[in-house]
């Protein structure tokens, strides 16, 4: 693990958490979804924090994408779970939602859980066979190969 | 709603974003490390080999399926009971489907995390 895949982690839980809590602040906007209003919702891709927030879960994908690209999903998914600790804090300083004892505990728990995978290795030998794409012409060549 | 369709909606959640999750870790274990990728071929063959790769493609399929049913089942229960329940039961589901299908070894350490962080999401919500 290097610097910089840290950093990516890091990332994964940043974008994550401040997307959804982005996403949160825009859907106040908006109220509750009922089934006389439903339609309206296509309308509210507009609203600028719902914007910011679809650009935020695009970057926190990208980077999500590369931590598995060299880490295994099991070392990812509870590395990353931090985000739901800034989600926490986050809505309890920018949407004023209560953080109460239980979510404390709460953030505890998931720091315990990231702190003992976070230590261990990150990726486990696999025995997956390498993927590489195909392009047209060793396809050709191949199948050529193979009737001759 | 009944208990028994919410809890049904829940495990469509779990199955469908647990077999998301999977699909999706293994077309990156197979399309290899990006930062290297991006360092010999650059950020367009990044983009190139990660869109036409199936397991990447179905793998969005059912995050997609996923994000439908927690949609779903949100309309019948509160979103305090449906997240909280299908975060953490997904954490647990996706430790027992990585070493199922991705063969990664989920030793003591990574199944004690898994636990901890779904628990942890339970108390987050309250």
């Amino acid at each position: 693990m290097t610097f910089r895949k840290y950093l990516i982690l890091a990332a994964v839980a940043v974008f994550a958490s401040c997307g959804d809590v982005c996403l949160a602040r825009g859907m106040r906007d908006f109220g509750a979804v009922t089934a006389a209003n439903w339609h309206q919702l296509f309308g509210i891709v507009l609203n600028p924090w719902v914007l910011t927030g679809i650009g935020l879960l695009l970057l926190f994908f990208g980077s999500y994408l590369t931590a598995l690209s060299w880490a295994d999903l099991t070392f990812v998914l509870p590395a990353t779970a931090l985000s739901y600790v800034l989600m926490a804090l986050l809505a309890g300083l920018l949407l004023h939602e209560n953080v109460t004892f239980s979510r404390w505990l709460g953030i505890a728990l998931v720091t315990v859980g990231v702190g003992s995978v976070a230590s261990g290795p990150a990726v486990t030998p696999t025995t997956l066979p390498k993927w590489e794409p195909r392009d047209p012409e060793t396809r050709i060549s191949k199948s050529a190969g193979s009737d001759a | 709603m009944t208990g028994t369709a919410i809890w049904a909606g829940v495990a469509a959640i779990v199955i469908t974003a647990t077999t998301g999750d999977v699909l999706q870790a293994r077309a990156m274990k197979e399309i290899g490390d990006l930062g290297a990728i991006r360092k010999s071929q650059g950020i367009l063959e990044i983009a190139r080999r990660v869109l036409i790769n199936p397991w990447f493609l179905s793998g969005l399929f059912f995050m997609a399926l996923a994000f439908f049913s927690l949609l779903v089942t949100l309309s019948w229960e509160d979103v305090s009971i449906v997240g909280p329940a299908s975060a953490s039961l997904t954490f647990i589901a996706n430790a027992l489907a990585a070493r199922l299908f991705l063969k990664e070894r989920v030793d003591h350490r990574r199944w004690l995390a898994a636990l901890f962080v779904a628990g942890g999401v339970v108390l987050l919500a309250h």
